[in-house]
């Protein structure tokens, strides 16, 4: 960006939040507890690997795969594994599958904890205190802003998110999607399917 | 408000990115035990502004504390880095890349 006024040695503004995050990495790096490249490494994998679609490749696989299906419900964390997705933080996944009569909801009342390695990062909402906490005591109606209405005997199932245990919900497969294969399946899963606050998308 | 129309980004500015890639390298290095993490960092999320933009904040804050806690910088040793940051932004000509050896009080 050109600047042409008389100041141009003095331009150099850090803000607040930016000096405090590079103190917090000098202090960090110098007492080598931290290598610079590991830090730009998972930058790097957030902002172009890691994201919505691996956790729809697992879904789609799921409904495809019974076999596989079935790994996901007994262990999710070695079958999501097996599709190359490892946690980093070491917690385990458990898959919740939504089916006739039950629809399960994902949250993290303690603060934001989410299933980094299939979804990526969190949306904003999802943070939140309004979700975190109306999830729990109301959750028909957060399903309602987001224009998911169920029907009335349908049971909701909070799922309360911690350090060590993420979920996944698997949605159900819509209708109107046989002989589909898994990556067409794929691209009908959302993000937000896949938190519990949306349904797969009709074909 | 609506809860889906909060959809930002998940980093709306080059330091969010920064501070979370450090948190879990520093984890990743083992010394920072995710169940520590979170409980700390879900403390200071209690009474978060609705909207959540206080989430990095509060995540900035909390990796501060974690490290005082730990013995590995104290808050002051922080600060004054962070401020020593700003004065070598201040130093360093446009166009070039601020390091910190252009602070002059260094």
């Amino acid at each position: 960006m050109p600047h042409d006024h008389d100041h141009d040695h003095h331009d150099n503004d850090l803000d607040e939040m930016t000096a405090l995050t590079r103190a917090l990495e000098t202090v960090l790096v110098e007492k080598g507890l931290v290598d610079p490249a590991a830090v730009d490494a998972i930058i790097e994998t957030y902002s172009n690997d890691v994201g919505p679609r691996n956790g729809a490749s697992v879904v789609a696989r799921a409904w495809t795969d019974p076999v596989f299906a079935d790994f996901l419900a007994t262990d999710a964390t070695a079958a999501i594994a097996s599709m190359g997705f490892t946690g980093r933080q070491g917690e385990h996944m458990r898959a919740l599958f939504n089916g006739a009569g039950v629809h399960n909801l994902v949250v993290c009342t303690l603060c934001s904890c989410y299933p980094w390695t299939v979804l990526g990062l969190p949306p904003v909402w999802y943070k939140s205190p309004p979700y975190r906490s109306r999830s729990v005591r109301d959750p028909r109606s957060v399903l309602a802003e987001f224009g998911t209405i169920l029907p009335e005997d349908t049971e909701i199932r909070v799922w309360d998110s911690t350090a060590e245990l993420r979920y996944l919900v698997i949605p159900e497969r819509p209708a109107g999607t046989e002989g589909w294969d898994a990556e067409r399946l794929a691209a009908l899963v959302s993000r937000d399917a896949m938190i519990g606050t949306a349904l797969a998308d009709a074909p | 408000m609506k809860l889906s129309d909060l959809n930002a980004p998940a980093f709306s500015e080059p330091w969010q990115a920064q501070l979370f890639a450090l948190t879990v390298a520093l984890n990743e290095a083992g010394h920072l035990p995710w169940t520590d993490w979170s409980q700390a960092f879900g403390a200071r999320r209690v009474g978060g502004v609705e909207d959540a933009s206080d989430y990095w904040l509060h995540w900035a804050r909390t990796l501060a504390d974690e490290v005082s806690r730990r013995d590995i910088a104290g808050a002051e040793e922080i600060a004054a880095l962070a401020l020593a940051w700003q004065r070598a932004a201040h130093a360093t000509p446009h166009g070039q890349a601020v390091t910190l050896e252009n602070d002059p009080m260094a």
